[in-house]
């Protein structure tokens, strides 16, 4: 034989339900499926038997996962190629979500953009850019899924920010701006949706080694996405906590850091 | 900020983000690299491959190779170890597709509870596809499976002239030659077809039996090959012509329901200091070491992980050198030149240097995979020596005159040091090889070799 080993020819039926652990089984939803911590969270996911649906911009970049996901265990992954950034394509996105990826439990939103905060300091296209993909898209597309979930009364929405977001730093400020104001929005939509018993979880990771901090310095020593990937994963199945710090060291740098007075903080050049 | 510190600042320019420290796993040589690439998705490599000045890149993997065959001192690496996805897999024959950074160990973690196995292994599992292939690796079975290349079916290698070429027995199966025990010149391999091996579980039936001579370890050998799938022999280098050590062989053992548990071993920390590793301590432990197995001789059923990857249950083992690192040194030598190999020996005994990771085994007669291809006929052994300079070199240049008068090879993924002359000698086929050489792609053990610029 030639080879039968094709993305497409790998299916979920050829794979059986080899992994029925402990844990519910899960159907989720990971918007910006090609992110560096969502491919960690995707195969431990998978590895749980879990139904993914991937939602990212690149049709061959999703057929790769999806081949990926299947063979390691996922019960079915669909993909949906959409770009998130752009708000016009949130309605069909979230229908899609709806009509074929019935009684879905968990959304979790990865995406995310880190340009050089030097390059948005000079240029204000740049700076409305990286609003638009932090949070104006990210608050958008989570407004459509929490109504689902909130009228169903089930589920989890669960959206990565950041460490950064907690407070504003000279050289990073504008990225952690449109983080922290994620996290705001997630704080509100937590209280809103808790009487209809839908958990929302704000997840703050420190830096992390993905693609998206290669060009910082020391990116070597950030943490090893798949540490980072495990701590998501478990806040996913539990019922606590609604902030998620990982690595967990960061939960004590960042109360230290928001202690700092802010006649000293704005001195500091970190 | 004071004129001084401005003043320090000044001299020590921050070094680009990605120009981070990359060893290979003897630590030695020390060397820095320009760039490291990073590419998540095959979709990237092209781009990089264009941008890239003739002779720049290097793929990079685990870094499991020992020397500078990994390296490429003062360019740029692409390091693959992103491109980690599983393209495919056929539950009814075994064929995996998977990208080049997938490591061995990731396949086994999900194919063996399926019931597939690799199909050749070498010590360790933490070498990526990509590594397995550019240095055809070897396990205990090559005696009667071959190299790791024997078992690879198609790659899709991405050229930087020529694209994404499709490489099987059908279509530029010299590419695929010259890729296989290529050393990662021949371009970035996208993905490998790779037909894995039916296995009934994670258990080995297993045996070993204490030696005192190298006859005995041959007769050993010679009369285990036909029964046993897997055969090797731990040696004790201290004790000259007439080694003693265990020898051990398995089979994949029939599944007897019995539940296995994956063990996480401890960690080395930070490296040792190198008087702690010297000729009294490797004796003393190489005394118990043989005395432990010889009087636990005899068979077991062993889980698969210990038999076939015991260095890996202490993860950065190769701290144990000290700051200077090691070399390994791993030569293989034609069965008629038995009197070397016995002198080979001999020298290492006597020099005293020699440590206590010595391994031997008698190689099978599969024809090679690859145009560069190590293993061959003969007797193998592999030692490590803790780096220290001068007299280290030395030694290993005597042991260097031996291999080359007996018409024996070493091995360049164990290798930082041998003469452009015994790399020539040890690969006939070396001349047409280097046509297939992608122009962007060199390393530091190919410019060391060749004089290659």
């Amino acid at each position: 034989m030639t080879v039968t080993a094709h993305p497409t020819t790998a299916s979920a039926a050829a794979t059986p339900a080899t992994a029925m652990n402990a844990t519910a089984m899960k159907k989720v939803i990971i918007l910006g499926a090609t992110s560096g911590i969502a491919l960690e969270v995707q195969r431990q996911l998978a590895r749980q038997g879990c139904e993914l649906l991937l939602v990212a911009r690149s049709p061959q970049r999703l057929a790769e996962l999806q081949a990926d996901l299947l063979v390691r265990g996922a019960q079915q992954v669909l993909t949906y190629s959409a770009d998130l950034a752009s708000i016009q394509q949130h309605a069909a996105i979230f229908e899609f979500g709806r009509h074929t990826f019935l009684d879905f439990d968990t959304v979790l939103l990865a995406y995310g953009s880190m340009h050089n905060q030097k390059d948005s300091e000079t240029s204000v296209d740049v700076l409305l850019e990286e609003l638009q993909v932090n949070f104006v898209s990210a608050a958008a597309i989570l407004t459509l899924f929490a109504a689902d979930l909130e009228r169903r009364r089930t589920g989890c929405l669960a959206a990565i920010t950041s460490v950064a977001g907690d407070r504003g730093r000279r050289s990073n400020y504008v990225y952690g701006s449109t983080k922290g104001a994620l996290s705001i929005f997630l704080q509100g939509l937590r209280s809103r949706l808790h009487p209809a018993g839908v958990r929302v979880i704000t997840i703050k990771p420190g830096p992390v080694q993905t693609p998206m901090t290669d060009h910082l310095p020391n990116s070597a020593r950030f943490a090893d996405p798949e540490q980072v990937a495990r701590d998501i994963v478990r806040a996913l199945e539990r019922r606590s906590p609604d902030v998620l710090y990982t690595p967990r060291i960061w939960r004590y740098i960042m109360t230290a850091v928001q202690q700092i007075p802010e006649t000293i903080f704005k001195r500091l050049s970190f | 900020m004071s004129g001084q510190s401005a003043a320090i600042l000044r001299k020590q320019p921050a070094a680009p983000p990605s120009a981070e420290r990359i060893l290979s796993w003897g630590r030695y040589p020390k060397t820095a690299h320009h760039h490291v690439h990073k590419p998540a998705w095959n979709d990237q490599v092209p781009d990089i491959l264009k941008a890239a000045a003739p002779g720049s890149l290097l793929p990079y993997g685990l870094g499991r190779s020992y020397g500078d065959s990994c390296l490429n001192a003062g360019r740029e690496l692409i390091d693959c170890r992103r491109l980690n996805r599983i393209l495919g897999f056929d539950e009814s024959t075994g064929m995996l597709r998977c990208e080049s950074g997938v490591s061995l160990s990731d396949i086994v973690d999900v194919f063996l509870p399926k019931g597939w196995f690799l199909p050749v292994t070498p010590g360790t599992r933490f070498v990526t596809v990509g590594g397995a292939i550019a240095n055809d690796v070897h396990g205990k079975n090559h005696h009667c499976a071959g190299t790791f290349g024997a078992h690879v079916r198609q790659i899709g290698l991405h050229r930087s002239n020529d694209g994404l070429v499709i490489c099987n027995s059908d279509e530029n199966p010299d590419m695929l030659r010259a890729t296989i025990g290529g050393l990662g010149l021949t371009g970035v391999i996208a993905w490998a077809d790779i037909q894995l091996k039916r296995v009934a579980g994670p258990w080995i039936d297993a045996e070993s039996i204490p030696f005192q001579s190298l006859n005995t370890f041959l007769d050993l050998s010679r009369e285990s090959n036909d029964r046993f799938e897997y055969t090797v022999a731990w040696l004790d280098c201290f004790a000259g012509k007439n080694p003693r050590g265990i020898f051990f062989r398995g089979n994949h053992a029939a599944d007897h329901g019995k539940e296995f548990h994956p063990k996480r071993g401890p960690k080395l920390p930070f490296a040792l200091p190198a008087w702690m590793l010297n000729r009294y301590s490797v004796k003393t432990f190489n005394t118990a070491y043989y005395r432990i197995h010889a009087a636990r001789k005899g068979a077991a059923v062993v889980p698969y992980d210990s038999f076939f990857y015991p260095l890996d249950s202490v993860r950065q083992w190769n701290l144990l050198y000290g700051k200077q690192g090691f070399l390994q040194y791993q030569c293989v030598i034609p069965e008629a030149n038995l009197e070397a190999f016995e002198e080979l020996l001999d020298r290492i005994a006597r020099s005293g240097m020699g440590s206590f990771l010595g391994v031997m085994k008698q190689f099978g007669s599969a024809p090679p995979a690859g145009m560069l291809s190590f293993p061959r006929p003969g007797l193998t052994i592999a030692l490590d020596f803790a780096m220290r300079g001068e007299r280290t070199l030395k030694l290993m240049q005597s042991l260097d005159e031996i291999v080359q008068q007996s018409g024996g090879a070493l091995y360049p993924a164990k290798d930082a040091r041998m003469s452009p002359a015994l790399f020539e000698a040890s690969f006939p086929r070396l001349r047409g090889f280097v046509p297939y050489i992608d122009p962007k792609m060199s390393s530091s053990f190919w410019r060391r070799v060749t004089g290659a610029q």
